[in-house]
């Protein structure tokens, strides 16, 4: 049976499992040969649990299990102006959407029926708490550890949820969007002391990467140049 | 005669055979592990921030740094999910060649396990066996890359150059003499593909030797045989892919269950073990290394047959030739633009796995459409296979869990990331 034909059935038997309860909005997400199911919180136990153990679905192995912080999604490090330059933008102005600012992602595959599905959760910033599935599937004890670790998402009924990557007595969550890539501290070896010591970071943070193309407005269809800023206000009024 | 109280016992992090920088703090009764946590990320580097924060193309060379032994299939999940983000399929020799490489890379990674996974439990002379072998594989990188191990060979749209006519040789100096280089040279007159041909006909005499040297050897089954015992259930369970999973009698392989490149156009077998313990493993992964020699003889017998270009034409994500550049504006253009800004793939998500030689080595791209991945997860094998230490080492003896550490094949640069 050729991949299309298997996601066909997967898609076929994910439809008809959750028919009843597609008001709750378990969302299907198909492309690039892939199946992306959106789950919301309060059902997502419920639903893994089926994904694990129904008979269409059978999937016997965790393959990862990963954090996502969607805060800074779509926003361009570099502002492009009308007049076609470009300058750095600041990182500063950081605004966290509370609303679904991290997303919990599950990667599930199947050896019987040699499918593969992702399962997608979102959670608030404010708190961001989510059934563990260490009882379904072991593997995810070291992967819940890790997205613990690396963005604060909290595993409820994990049984050691400690640090797993960062240094002892780290604190943050390295891998959000607002933790800067230079990271807080640096160290090093103080021979006065005999002992190694913490400091704060001496690097600079800057961008990397050379301007991102995204929405030049030069290249638009219908692009006028700039006019000035108090007819663009009565416009708007 | 003194009671025997638990106590603990800090295995690492600057151990031999912890491989790396693994840290186990080990609560045993006795000889007898009774429970063990291992302490990782003392090797974390933030592979997947770092790429976060750069064009796609810059972070392939990160991707040699994770696995730093199976260098080239690390480069080969990437590349994989930035091309199925952008939508694009390599040509067919790049194909060809990736399959022959990802081979190359399984024996290299398979060499290097045999070898320390024989110094760690008490066999020392198949270790300098199998780094001979691997020193011809990393001239086989080199001539491709420049580079011996970080080769940065595989690009989203094929591979970086073609298959080099000539193998580099070696020249007569202070200390080697004429006739020295003259039988030092004698497989090196031809291509790369004759050298390499060259290997696969010695390869499987080679395997035979290490195999005289372990597989009926009665330390070497003392040491291994029922020890760290995996059930198929229990393996599943725990995430397990590669020769551990088939170790415990899953004849699980993505190369034949979801091929990529052009592995659903050769032919070759997956071993699979019936007991789940580390001699079972050994035995897959030994029996593995001689299907890799099998693929890399077909590849080559295709890539002789069949030249081609080995990298899409498109100069988005391709850059043109070098001898274009020089009298072309707009290659020259081209060529900048693409080493500067990248290329922006269309906002989405994809999964790319390959069978790396440890397992299923995977990259999760989250694309919002800008030029850099707006997350890159990668999911390494050996994670989830360490996360298992716990259940594997306990009830065992202390000198077991180096047998078991050596079994899982760990390497940390993909562990910690």
């Amino acid at each position: 049976m050729s991949l299309e034909q298997r996601l066909d059935d997967l898609v076929d038997e994910l439809e008809e499992a959750f028919e009843d309860q597609e008001v709750e909005g378990v969302g299907f997400h198909r492309a690039r040969g892939e199946v992306t199911l959106t789950v919301p919180r309060e059902i997502f136990k419920s639903v893994m649990a089926l994904l694990r153990k129904g008979k269409p679905f059978q999937f016997d192995t965790l393959i990862d299990v990963c954090g996502v912080d969607l805060s800074a999604y779509g926003q361009s490090e570099w502002s492009t102006g009308n007049s076609g330059f470009s300058r750095g933008a600041e990182r500063g102005a950081f605004s966290p959407e509370p609303e679904n600012r991290f997303a919990s992602v599950y990667h599930l595959l199947s050896t019987i029926h040699n499918h593969r599905v992702r399962v997608k959760t979102l959670l608030d910033s404010d708190k961001p708490i989510i059934d563990t599935v260490v009882d379904l599937w072991s593997a995810a004890n070291w992967f819940e550890r890790e997205s613990f670790d690396l963005f604060g998402i909290l595993y409820k009924g994990h049984p050691d949820l400690r640090r797993v990557l960062t240094d002892y007595g780290f604190i943050g969550h390295p891998f959000r969007k607002d933790f800067p890539l230079e990271g807080t501290v640096e160290m090093r070896y103080d021979p006065e002391q005999k002992r190694v010591v913490y400091e704060p970071v001496s690097i600079e943070p800057r961008t990397l990467v050379a301007r991102v193309i995204r929405e030049d407005s030069r290249y638009e269809e219908g692009w006028k140049p700039e006019e000035p800023e108090g007819e663009e206000e009565e416009a708007a009024g | 005669m003194s009671e025997i109280r638990n106590y603990t016992i800090n295995f690492g992090p600057q151990h031999p055979s912890a491989h790396g920088v693994l840290r186990l703090v080990l609560e045993m009764d006795g000889e007898v592990v009774e429970r063990a946590d291992p302490h990782v990320g003392l090797l974390h580097r933030g592979t997947e921030k770092l790429a976060e924060n750069k064009p796609y193309n810059q972070s392939i060379g990160y991707m040699d740094r994770l696995d730093y032994v199976s260098m080239m299939c690390n480069e080969h999940g990437y590349v994989l999910a930035i091309e199925k983000l952008l939508g694009i399929q390599a040509p067919e020799r790049a194909l060809y060649i990736r399959t022959m490489f990802d081979e190359i890379t399984r024996i290299l990674n398979h060499l290097m396990w045999i070898g320390t996974h024989g110094l760690d439990i008490g066999a020392m002379t198949v270790f300098l066996y199998a780094f001979r072998e691997r020193e011809d594989l990393m001239d086989c990188y080199e001539a491709v890359s420049g580079a011996r191990m970080h080769a940065t060979y595989y690009r989203p749209g094929g591979v970086y150059r073609d298959l080099p006519g000539q193998m580099p040789k070696y020249t007569p100096n202070r200390w080697v003499d004429e006739s020295e280089v003259k039988r030092r040279n004698a497989n090196r007159e031809g291509s790369l593909l004759d050298f390499i041909e060259d290997f696969t006909d010695r390869f499987p005499k080679l395997v035979d030797e290490y195999e005289t040297l372990l597989t009926d050897n009665r330390i070497w089954k003392q040491r291994t045989v029922g020890i760290g015992v995996v059930t198929p259930e229990r393996a599943k369970n725990l995430g397990f892919t590669g020769p551990m999973l088939r170790g415990s009698g899953i004849a699980w392989d993505l190369r034949k269950k979801q091929p990529y490149a052009a592995y659903n156009k050769v032919d070759f077998d997956i071993p699979v073990g019936t007991n789940g313990d580390c001699y079972d493993r050994y035995l897959v992964r030994v029996e593995e290394m001689r299907q890799s020699n099998r693929i890399i003889r077909q590849c080559i017998e295709w890539l002789r047959a069949n030249p081609g270009p080995v990298m899409i034409d498109d100069h988005k994500i391709a850059p043109p030739k070098r001898a274009d550049m020089k009298d072309d504006m707009e290659a020259l253009i081209h060529h900048f633009k693409l080493f500067t800004e990248g290329y922006c793939p269309p906002p989405g998500e994809v999964y790319a796995a390959v069978e790396a030689p440890k397992g299923e080595f995977g990259c999760y791209i989250v694309s919002d459409g800008a030029n850099k991945p707006y997350r890159l997860k990668v999911r390494a094998p050996g994670f989830s296979h360490l996360a298992a230490m716990d259940e594997m080492a306990r009830g065992h003896m202390l000198a077991d869990v180096v047998a078991i550490i050596g079994t899982m094949d760990i390497v940390f640069g993909e562990i910690d990331r």
